[in-house]
């Protein structure tokens, strides 16, 4: 065991931990958090995604003791009051089917949209490369992060 | 968690009694109830199916909450059933709640099954909804002192005709208290059941709330991230689970080393008959345990086929039942005399044959369930479809009264059919009995996708006659498989699960499989099926149980593909020939509306519509029905002919499913269903060794990821407005194989029969035709 401190979601925490545990039993076991989830433990679908200073991490392999960055989970993204554009836009378009894996597909969104902020059809698949949705929700997610990408230049402009 | 105050439950409401007595009614938007620690006696009692108040209370704001004894699976069925109680109730969408998955609340409506949830779950709820209105106007009539003819109902409220200033809301009339009026029940539970007062609900021609696009209220808390899944229940004093599966299918422990788990904290193994489980006081622990515990396992045959011989071996296998009928019926046997002597007098004969694989539920994350057992009680939390029956099931295995065990559902992570939640939630109860504490149990990413029940593998054998003027003389349609269910999909029986045939239940599997729903009408028609034993008897990772559109995919791929090779042989447009044979009204329209949508110019299949260099652009199309529902696709995709990768860009779609409730939600889950379909065409196979399943992950069972998904889904809801409506959430689903299917003839003429179409498969294909 041994004592690692997170930033999570602006907030410090100190826990005393595994070394090599993943960082997703911190977050959800220790520090209580609903997202992320475990979808896979092995990198391959993004259910466990957070965004480590800007960049997504998949917490489900990451070792805890690996994540001095700070952190951003989906929760930490926006509120009911002033959602991040992409969580509007994922509402206005009605998105998900069951949901459980929309932490890859945000975080990833917002991560494309902070780097090109208008990407192209091509761009916006690419980026999603790895993210997985059983639900079949990709048609409304294309729809969502064009529509986000419209908001945030508008926001921008 | 915070447990929940439990005395809230509707058990303290409706044991209330006699005619609108004031007592505590459910408040708007009840919770699930936790079990908190300490808490005793029983937690859950059987709702009347004959009763208002099971299935609506109305609180003093005029809020009210509709209980729902069906499940949504995230294509907002539940959202509907909104729409219907605020239509008949006259009042607004935003007044309504709906409460599910709950066995203490709900009444066992079958859960999501079979497409049904509007088509008969909706019902009884119409009809308490349009009795509610009933009582409501009586007794506001009463309270305005004015007859009952004088009165209507609007906005939640009951007014005088000739002077709406004069009102009294709903909430004044019968806020917290009973309904207390008796409905008639047709005096069956699940999908079946039916209630209605003496109201009769509103025609489709008054609706104002139905059939207009409503949004998902639910979606807020998905996107930031606060909903709660099963994933995220916990009890006071939960321990954590994994189960050990063998390394050969078939294999059972023979010996544990407790010992090599001994560093864990609250490490501990946990064996009932050939079931194994460990047992941690961490999640992170239980991982661990399940890692490094040392079993030796008992030596057995490796119970599979080569992965290559499958086919074979289906071909090959005796057949265990064989009928022309359904798979839930008496045998009906086939009369191959008579389409042999049809045949006879054919001047061509066409004949295929079509495979398909097993595929996996693959659902985003393997089964979660948390069972707390309290010797003479226990509580169960569910990502199952079908909560009612699973604690039924939990039940029997826990050697409970029915009513001693609470069913509570929390939303999982998607879920199609009979997935592994129904084996995790009976896993959650062994274990928390066996060591008297609560127990959450979770898979790791091989026990979603090895171990899950599997959609069934088949061969269908399609055999044909055509008279000179291409006219079917006659058809064979042969199916031969393993049973569409080796489970039942209802969880109610411990046999039917992985930890039940562990453990000692009674074998319980029936043989079944099922005929195509198209309504072509050819003057002799023969559809029949074979089924063949299974690989492994018992706790097979090949054992089979209900997947989406439960062999819809298969037997549609080959009969739809072959209407195709029969146009093609026959010299006509495939639209064109398939209408020559729909003499229904329904089905001819819709295959016409999404040939129209679709601006489809009739021509014989073959000549693709495009070629730019390495791509060759085809067109196909295939229609289906599934009970009274109907669709037809069009699917145009692009092949690439020297990788032989497939890209459905675009698929029109046409569907009458009824009466429309919620057109945007109704989209959504036909979307849904062509992104499903697409991603089983092309890319899933369950892969198999002589000893086990080995496909484990998104690596080795890989479906369509965003690269791959459609540019552009065209949708046209074709409106019944005379119809009840009939179930979307999976028929759709069955047509996407075939389309894909003759799209891929028509750019290319490579026929692919054999799913999916891996690149390599198309490539051989093309490689076929070339020579």
């Amino acid at each position: 065991m041994a004592l690692v401190t997170l930033m999570v979601d602006g907030a410090s925490h100190t826990l005393d931990v595994e070394p090599d545990m993943p960082l997703l039993y911190a977050l959800r076991d220790h520090l209580g958090l609903r997202n992320p989830r475990f979808g896979c433990g092995l990198a391959q679908c993004g259910a466990c995604t957070v965004l480590m200073d800007g960049q997504p991490v998949r917490s489900c392999i990451l070792p805890v003791s690996a994540a001095t960055g700070a952190l951003t989970t989906l929760a930490g993204l926006g509120t009911e009051a002033q959602p991040h554009p992409v969580q509007q836009a994922f509402i206005e378009e009605q998105v998900p089917f069951c949901g459980y894996c929309i932490s890859g597909w945000a975080l990833y969104a917002v991560a494309l949209l902070e780097r090109d902020p208008a990407p192209t059809d091509a761009a916006i698949r690419e980026a999603f490369a790895g993210i997985k949705c059983r639900c079949g929700a990709h048609s409304a997610i294309l729809r969502a992060v064009k529509r986000a990408a419209q908001q945030i230049q508008a926001q921008q402009a | 968690m915070q447990p929940f105050a439990v005395n809230v439950s509707r058990r303290s409401v409706l044991k209330g009694g006699g005619a609108l007595v004031v007592s505590i009614v459910a408040p708007r938007g009840i919770a699930p109830a936790r079990a908190a620690e300490g808490e005793s006696g029983p937690l859950w009692r059987p709702l009347s199916p004959g009763q208002l108040d099971t299935y609506l209370s109305i609180d003093e704001s005029g809020q009210v909450t509709a209980y729902f004894g069906k499940m949504d699976m995230g294509q907002g069925v539940d959202l509907s059933i909104a729409q219907i109680v605020a239509e008949e109730l006259d009042t607004a969408l935003e007044r309504v709640d709906v409460v599910m998955g709950d066995t203490a609340l709900t009444v066992n409506q079958g859960g999501a099954s079979g497409s049904s949830g509007l088509e008969e779950g909706g019902n009884p709820l119409r009809n308490a909804a349009a009795e509610a209105r009933r009582v409501l106007s009586e007794l506001g009539a009463q309270r305005l002192g004015v007859l009952m003819s004088q009165v209507g109902t609007r906005d939640g409220s009951v007014y005088v005709l000739d002077s709406p200033a004069e009102r009294i809301g709903y909430g004044e009339l019968v806020g917290g208290k009973h309904f207390d009026v008796r409905l008639e029940w047709n005096g069956q539970y699940g999908n079946g059941l039916d209630a209605h007062g003496r109201a009769t609900p509103k025609p489709s021609s008054e609706y104002s709330i139905v059939g207009k696009p409503a949004a998902r209220r639910d979606l807020p808390s998905i996107v930031l991230g606060t909903r709660e899944y099963i994933v995220d229940v916990k009890v006071p004093g939960m321990l954590h689970a994994r189960v050990i599966r063998p390394p050969v299918a078939g294999s059972v422990p023979v010996t544990v080393d407790n010992a090599s788990i001994a560093d864990i904290p609250g490490g501990r193994v946990v064996r009932d008959g050939d079931f194994l489980a460990v047992v941690a006081d961490s999640e992170w622990g239980a991982i661990k345990a399940a890692r490094q515990l040392s079993v030796t396992w008992s030596n057995v045959q490796a119970p599979f086929p080569e992965q290559q011989a499958l086919y074979d071996h289906i071909r090959n296998a005796p057949v265990v039942r064989e009928s022309a009928g359904g798979g839930r019926g008496a045998n009906v046997a086939p009369d191959v005399a008579a389409f042999e002597a049809a045949l006879s007098r054919a001047d061509r004969v066409v004949e295929a044959e079509y495979e398909f694989p097993f595929q996996s539920h693959a659902c985003m994350a393997p089964a979660c369930a948390v069972c707390d057992y309290r010797g003479d009680h226990a509580t169960l939390w569910t990502g199952s479809q079908k909560p009612h029956y699973a604690a039924e099931g939990v039940a029997k295995l826990l050697g409970l009264p029915v009513e001693k065990v609470r069913g509570i559902w929390v939303p999982g992570p998607g879920s199609y059919g009979r997935n592994d939640s129904g084996d995790a939630a009976m896993e959650a109860a062994l274990i928390s009995k066996s060591i008297g504490r609560p127990v959450r149990v979770q898979g790791m990413r091989h026990e979603g996708h090895a171990w899950d029940p599997k959609g069934p593998a088949s061969i269908h054998h399609v055999r044909a006659g055509l008279d000179a003027s291409g006219n079917v003389l006659a058809l064979s349609f042969r199916s031969k498989g393993f049973s569409a269910g080796d489970m039942e999909s209802n969880e109610s029986n411990p046999s039917h699960t992985y930890a039940g045939m562990l453990t000692g239940w009674p074998d319980a599997s029936v043989p079944r499989f099922n005929n195509p729903g198209d309504r072509y009408e050819f003057p002799v028609k023969l559809n029949y099926w074979q089924t063949i034993a299974p690989l492994l008897q018992r706790a097979s990772p090949l054992r089979t149980a209900h997947l989406r559109d439960p062999l819809g995919p298969q037997m549609h791929f080959a009969s739809e593909c072959f209407m195709d090779e029969l146009a093609y042989v026959a010299d006509a447009d495939p639209v064109e020939f398939r209408l020559r044979y729909l003499k229904e009204q329904r089905d001819a329209d819709v295959l016409r509306t999404v040939a129209d949508r679709y601006a489809w110019e009739p021509r014989v299949a073959g000549s693709g519509v495009e070629r730019r260099g390495d791509i060759a652009v085809g067109r196909g199309v295939a229609y289906t029905r599934r009970n009274s529902s109907v669709v037809a696709v069009i699917a145009e995709v692009e092949v690439n002919l020297s990788s032989g990768r497939v890209w459905p860009r675009k698929f029109v779609v046409a569907a009458d499913q009824g009466v429309i409730v919620n057109p945007l939600w109704l989209r959504r889950t036909l979307e849904g269903n062509v992104i499903h379909g697409t991603s089983r065409t092309l890319f899933e196979e369950v892969r198999f060794s002589r000893e086990t399943v080995t496909s484990t992950d998104w690596a080795s069972y890989p479906i369509l990821e965003m690269r791959d998904a459609p540019e552009e889904i065209d949708i046209v809801l074709v409106n019944g407005p005379e119809l009840p409506p009939y179930g979307a959430g999976e028929p759709s689903t069955r047509t996407i194989t075939p389309a894909i299917a003759n799209a891929i003839f028509d750019a290319t003429g490579a026929r692919l029969r054999r799913a999916p179409f891996t690149p390599e498969r198309v490539h051989a294909a093309l490689q076929k035709v070339a020579t």
